[in-house]
């Protein structure tokens, strides 16, 4: 298959990227660091714990997303490695997707090594393994995919720092648009509350992937809710790889 | 016979800049590639060569014209099926080793199996690359990388070869056996379209050229029809005898030692070189007829542009 060889070989080359581990080394301390903050703190150590490490598999995840994401197409343009690769007989639909899928199995692996990091310290701490915080981390992985088909996009178009810029504007509006469907319920209704909604529409909400809270406290989660962010991660995906696409298909490689 | 490669009127500017500048390089250019023959694509450096080929590999789109190949529109990856190419400075993933990237590009064009590892052992053997295959891309000088693009450019078995300046970074042996290596792909039937400014090569091995310059073509046809085989002047090398004896019959272009060239342009006066010579005890070295050489064609080309 063109799309797994061409995904493959992105896995290849990302597995030899410093600021991977760079990365992934800060995570691991971030990790450790939670212990030490525990210990510091009185009253529910575990919850701190739990707090920051999710907070940190969330943070490192994401910049691995961006900057992965935004430099790989790029160095693919700019070292003209891409003139032999679409010369062949394939589509540059098929170069995407292999190029995020790629990115998706090499995001997917950072994420279970930090999770195993943090549920080794969370176990040393309390003897237990919590399966419910696994799907705290599931929704997490989700949201880095997401973000790693944000960084394609902008990849697409713009030099690496500035698809990063782009993309980390990204991840900020999508963390602050739930503060738009407050809004949305203050506002009378009118043109005012409909073109609030189409902006809420439009603009990411990634709180949707949001359960830390609830796993931390034990607060139920509606399955309901679950399946909901999962097809909301997976058009919104989707919708943002059509438009890398679309960016791509016409794009001159001079 | 078929025509495997048709461009027609194709034009191309490049925009850049921040308030976007035009800069037009294609100025409709048209020529064929028939099946079977090595066809020499030249010009000077800046002339489009390069973006002509990018224009026929869809890697960028021109603004207006058709590329057919085998009779296909160049815009389908399907047209490249058969379609092998070799960019003019190859730049590969430095990380991988030589065996690695071609398997690599294998992937990509289907290959599996023990056929795919006898192709890529076939490969590398054809262009000297076995004993480097399991050293690292970064670690290769720009003739190996050369050698191993040719490679990747061979896998999917093309009828259609496109070569960017194959032979550049080649020592003079390198370029002997990329010669070589081409007159044989003709030999198995495939097409080879190549661009080149090392005139010599082109004269070579190709039947059949195109000559672009500032993106317009502005001659292309056999060879042998752009060169005439008539007698440009004759050079004569004489020894023993001063150069002043010869003025009146030709040029005398250089004088070392106790030799003399001479450029004699009229065929009637080579005799009288020659019997004068014998008269004077003099010695004749050798005697050359020059024909034209692309090289001539190409520079009153461009001289006259
Ligand atoms: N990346 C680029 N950005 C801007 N202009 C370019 C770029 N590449 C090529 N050009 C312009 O396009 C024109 C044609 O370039 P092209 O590379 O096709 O020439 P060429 O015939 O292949 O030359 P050479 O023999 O040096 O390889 C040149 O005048 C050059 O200025
Ligand atoms: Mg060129």
């Amino acid at each position: 298959m063109k799309i797994t060889a061409i995904a493959r070989n992105t896995f290849k080359e990302a597995k030899r990227d410093r600021v991977l581990y760079l990365l992934f080394f800060f995570a691991a301390i971030c990790l450790l660091f939670s212990r030490f903050l525990a210990l510091l703190t009185v009253g529910d150590r575990v919850k701190i714990i739990k707090d920051v490490g999710l907070a940190s598999i969330q943070l490192f995840g994401m910049l691995m997303a961006i900057l992965m994401g935004t430099g790989l197409v790029y160095k693919e343009i700019d070292k003209k490695t891409i003139f032999t690769l679409l010369a062949k007989p394939i589509h540059r639909v098929e170069f995407l997707l292999g190029k995020f899928l790629g990115l998706v199995l090499t995001i997917f692996i950072m994420t279970v090594l930090m999770a195993i990091i943090f549920l080794l310290i969370l176990f040393l701490h309390t003897f237990t393994i919590e399966w419910s915080i696994l799907l705290a981390i599931l929704y997490i992985f989700f949201e880095l995919c997401l973000m790693t088909a944000v960084a394609l996009l902008f990849s697409t178009f713009t030099t690496p720092i500035l698809a990063s810029l782009y993309s980390l504007g990204f991840y900020l509006i999508g963390h602050l648009s739930w503060s738009l469907e407050m809004l949305i319920k203050k506002v009378k209704s009118g043109a005012g509350r409909a073109i609030l909604r189409l902006l809420y529409i439009v603009l990411p909400d990634l709180e949707n992937f949001n359960f830390k809270t609830e796993v931390v406290h034990h607060l139920p989660i509606p399955t309901k809710l679950l399946g909901i962010s999962f097809f909301y991660g997976l058009v919104y995906t989707a919708f943002l790889l059509i438009l890398s696409m679309l960016i791509f298909r016409r794009r001159d490689f001079i | 016979m078929a025509k495997v490669l048709e461009l027609e009127q194709v034009y191309k500017a490049y925009r850049f800049g921040f308030i976007p500048k035009k800069k037009q390089i294609l100025k409709g250019v048209s020529f064929y590639v028939n099946e079977g023959e090595i066809f020499g694509y030249l010009g000077p450096n800046g002339a489009g060569k390069t973006t002509t080929i990018k224009c026929i590999l869809n890697l960028i789109f021109p603004d207006a014209g058709r590329i057919t190949i085998f009779g296909e529109d160049s815009l389908k990856p399907k047209a490249r099926q058969r379609v092998g190419f070799l960019p003019e400075n190859p730049y590969f993933y430095d990380y991988l080793t030589g065996r690695e990237f071609l398997t690599f590009y294998a992937d990509l064009l289907g290959l599996h199996g023990q056929s795919k590892i006898e192709k890529i052992a076939y490969l590398l053997r054809l262009v000297g690359m076995e004993r480097a295959a399991d050293l690292q891309l970064r670690k290769y000088s720009r003739g190996m990388l050369q050698r191993i693009g040719l490679a990747q450019a061979l896998l999917n078995d093309p009828a259609l070869v496109i070569l960017d300046e194959p032979m550049g970074g080649l020592d003079p042996i390198g370029r002997k056996e990329f010669r070589d290596i081409i007159v044989n792909l003709k030999k198995e039937g495939k097409t080879v379209f190549l661009s080149s400014h090392i005139l010599q090569d082109i004269e070579m091995i190709c039947d059949r050229v195109a000559i672009i310059l500032a993106g317009e073509i502005i001659n292309q046809g056999y060879l042998g029809d752009l060169i005439s085989e008539k007698v440009l002047y004759t050079e004569v090398t004489i020894a023993g005898l001063p150069a002043a004896e010869f003025n009146h019959l030709g040029e005398s272009v250089s004088t070392s030692g106790n030799r003399v060239l001479l450029k004699v342009y009229e065929e009637s006066k080579i005799d009288q070189v020659i019997s004068l010579v014998q008269q004077k005890k003099g010695k004749i070295i050798s005697l050359m007829p020059r024909t034209e050489t692309l090289e001539d064609i190409f520079v009153n080309m461009v001289k006259n542009q």
